[in-house]
């Protein structure tokens, strides 16, 4: 009994096959044909074969595949969006594949719920409408929906927009509008159906941030797809990775660098490590403002102040770099009179363009300021913010 | 050498047997046709046209200028619109318009309240599309003239076969686009609604249909125009009002009778096509800037 509360989700032996020649494509698998040569022979596509999977309450379990792999397929078995072929959906114990019409409506309303890709809004309803949804095929009053809605909405930061309507809506908030959704049942398992792969890195990020947050106040166990390693490895406390439907390894994030299972797995997780390979080139910025020898202190500061920064690179008319500015030494040199070259500071460390992330990942993160990328003759081509050379980290 | 020129077989169908074969159904189930079904759309008819001749003329003309000024967002709408429909009073024509309002409102309604649903079945059923098809397409493309005889047999001359042919042809954009709406809606909203436990009644009622709106309402448009362009036809069966107006103009060759009731039918399909596709025209306009922002 003790093993019932541990494990929320069970799938056994799990399989989706569409197409006519089911049976005959079952025996195939089962003899050990692959997918294509299955669907070569009988028509039939292997969707799933042989899935089992174990899942924690309260964990953030992970499934990554390429497209195809089977990974969206598997999580709409688990509230029987699909029906799988084949095989036990335990949930907390109980076979889901057993379920009658009126329980797989439990199931839904009141136990899990579903993040996508695609949001899946009604365009024809204000935010709180769609948050409220869930509540509302479940028969709850309006009032009490509504109240139990703002509450959501204002957890995930979407306070006083209620009323607005979600195509008004950017990417990032209509995903949260998504999850608020989600969580408005109070659910015991989210299913997140690639939640943040339609929206752009940055916002992504703050996405899954936040999505930590959430998870770790309200401890509930979230089934996340995604086919981003760096995101599985950020948010997963298990990763699954499955191929050509079925499942190739579970296993903690460092388990499976660590050990991966095949040589699949490991060029999968190999991909989540690009700093030794990535040159200074391919992550540095073109700086948004810089000051030139001959300008007058008040200009750097204008510059400074418009875009928010702290120091800027000094150039002369070539664009060789001759020294660094603070926005300190600017405004001393404003109220003194002095020239930018009389207070700039002229040692400033560089880095070449064919270094790798990885050669000046320590100067990075000690420098106080962004490293500057000079070609031989000393020009300023570029620079390496702290927030690149860690985009370059998360990339791919 | 044989004659290349004549069709070398034919079998002619025996078309006088079909119609004594309808004659005779049509005698022996008159009870049903002429008392019940006849009957009752005559009252239906009737009773639109009751409520229209007793609304005073400046409340329509003011209904109009209201429903203008609100459909269209322009007050200057408003006005011509109401000054349009008096034109057709202004012409002697208003007792007569109002008839044919009657009639072309009753077969609209028959004509939702049956397409309506065949066409949220025909969303949901490929088998019920593929079979519907040919027998809508049939409906759409017969000529008109062809419902008449059956209507007069079943239902005797007057407005109750006008209400059934004009039915007939012009429920078919309302079937078809209901449809096709409901077929239109995003599939990941409507599985959504699915994974958040919705029956399938709750997902067609709080999404699909209120997402398939403005598909609807075109679908609804259209069968208000084509039921417009029946009221002529279906003068030639004793329906009263504009139609037989511009028929009596054609069998005298009355030009100017002609061309003034003629006329009067043209702004009776604009007003009503004007009115309605600005208030779904409203619903269709996007609310938001589209297109792919994120952050």
């Amino acid at each position: 009994m003790a093993e019932q509360s541990e494990w929320i989700i069970e799938l056994k032996n799990v399989s989706k096959l569409y197409g006519a020649n089911r049976q005959e494509a079952a025996r195939m698998m089962r003899e050990g044909s692959d997918k294509q040569e299955v669907y070569k022979k009988t028509g039939a596509t292997v969707a799933l074969w042989d899935v089992n999977l174990k899942i924690r309450k309260g964990e953030i379990f992970v499934v990554i595949g390429l497209s195809g792999s089977g990974k969206s397929t598997v999580v709409r078995c688990m509230n029987r969006l699909h029906r799988p072929t084949g095989g036990q959906v335990l949930f907390e114990g109980e076979d889901i594949m057993k379920f009658g019409n009126r329980e797989l409506l439990e199931l839904r309303r009141r136990k899990m719920s579903m993040v996508f890709q695609s949001f899946g809004l009604m365009s024809h309803r204000d935010v709180i409408g769609n948050v409220a949804y869930g509540l509302e095929v479940r028969g709850m009053p309006r009032a009490q929906r509504e109240q139990a809605s703002k509450e959501i909405i204002e957890m995930v930061g979407l306070s006083g927009l209620e009323k607005q309507s979600v195509d008004s809506l950017s990417g990032g908030m209509r995903q949260r509008v998504g999850i608020a959704r989600a969580l408005a049942s109070d659910p015991e398992v989210l299913l997140m159906d690639e939640p943040f792969s339609a929206l752009d890195p940055l916002v992504r990020s703050d996405m899954q941030f936040e999505l930590l947050r959430i998870q770790r106040k309200l401890g509930k166990t979230v089934v996340f797809i995604t086919h981003d390693i760096d995101e599985a490895f950020k948010l997963g406390d298990t990763v699954a990775i499955m191929r050509d439907g079925k499942v190739i390894q579970v296993d903690t994030p460092e388990g499976m660098s660590a050990n991966p299972a095949d040589d699949y797995v490991h060029r999968f997780v190999g991909s989540a490590d690009r700093s030794k390979v990535t040159s200074l080139r391919s992550v540095m910025i073109t700086p948004v403002s810089l000051a030139r020898l001959t300008d007058r202190p008040a200009q750097a500061i204008e510059a400074m102040r418009k875009n928010a920064l702290s120091t800027v690179y000094v150039v002369d008319h070539g664009l060789h770099l001759k020294g660094i500015l603070s926005i300190a030494d600017a405004v001393r040199a404003h109220k003194e009179g002095l020239a930018i070259p009389q207070v700039m500071n002229p040692e400033v460390e560089t880095c070449a363009p064919e270094e790798t992330v990885h050669q000046i990942l320590p100067r990075a993160a000690q420098a106080p300021y962004p490293l500057a990328v000079v070609d031989e003759a000393g020009c300023l081509l570029g620079i390496v913010t702290k927030a690149s050379v860690l985009a370059s980290l998360a990339q791919e | 050498m044989g004659d290349w020129f004549a069709f070398p077989f034919v079998f002619k169908p025996n078309v006088a047997a079909i119609d004594k074969a309808t004659r005779g159904f049509a005698a022996s189930a008159s009870w049903f046709f002429e008392d019940i079904i006849g009957q009752g759309l005559i009252h239906l008819v009737n009773s639109i046209q009751w409520g229209l001749a007793h609304t005073p003329w400046f409340l329509l003309v003011a209904l109009v200028f209201v429903l203008g000024w609100k459909a269209r967002g322009k007050l200057s709408s408003g006005v011509l619109y109401a000054v349009m429909l008096c034109l057709v009073g202004v012409v002697g024509l208003w007792t007569a318009m109002l008839q044919t309002l009657a009639i072309v409102l009753a077969s609209v309604l028959i004509a939702l309240a049956l397409g309506f649903p065949v066409g949220i079945l025909l969303s949901a059923s490929d088998r019920a599309t593929r079979i519907m098809r040919p027998i809508l397409d049939t409906m759409q493309t017969m000529p008109v003239f062809v419902y008449l005889i059956p209507a007069l047999l079943f239902f005797g001359m007057g407005s109750a076969s006008a209400v059934i042919a004009t039915v007939i042809y012009a429920i078919v954009p309302v079937i078809r686009l209901t449809s096709l709406g409901i077929r239109q809606v995003d599939e990941g909203v409507v599985e959504a609604s699915r994974a958040f436990g919705a029956t399938r009644l709750q997902t067609l009622v709080k999404v699909q249909i209120p997402q398939a709106m403005p598909t609807i309402m075109a679908g609804v448009n259209q069968t208000l125009m084509m039921a417009m362009a029946m009221v002529v036809t279906c003068s030639m069966i004793g329906a009263r009002g504009l139609g037989s107006e511009v028929l009596i103009a054609v069998n005298r060759t009355e030009i100017g009778r002609g061309l003034v009731s003629g006329l009067s039918v043209v702004v009776v399909a604009i007003l009503m096509d004007r009115l309605t596709q600005g208030w779904f025209g409203e619903k269709e306009k996007p609310k938001g800037p589209e297109g792919d922002r994120n952050g």
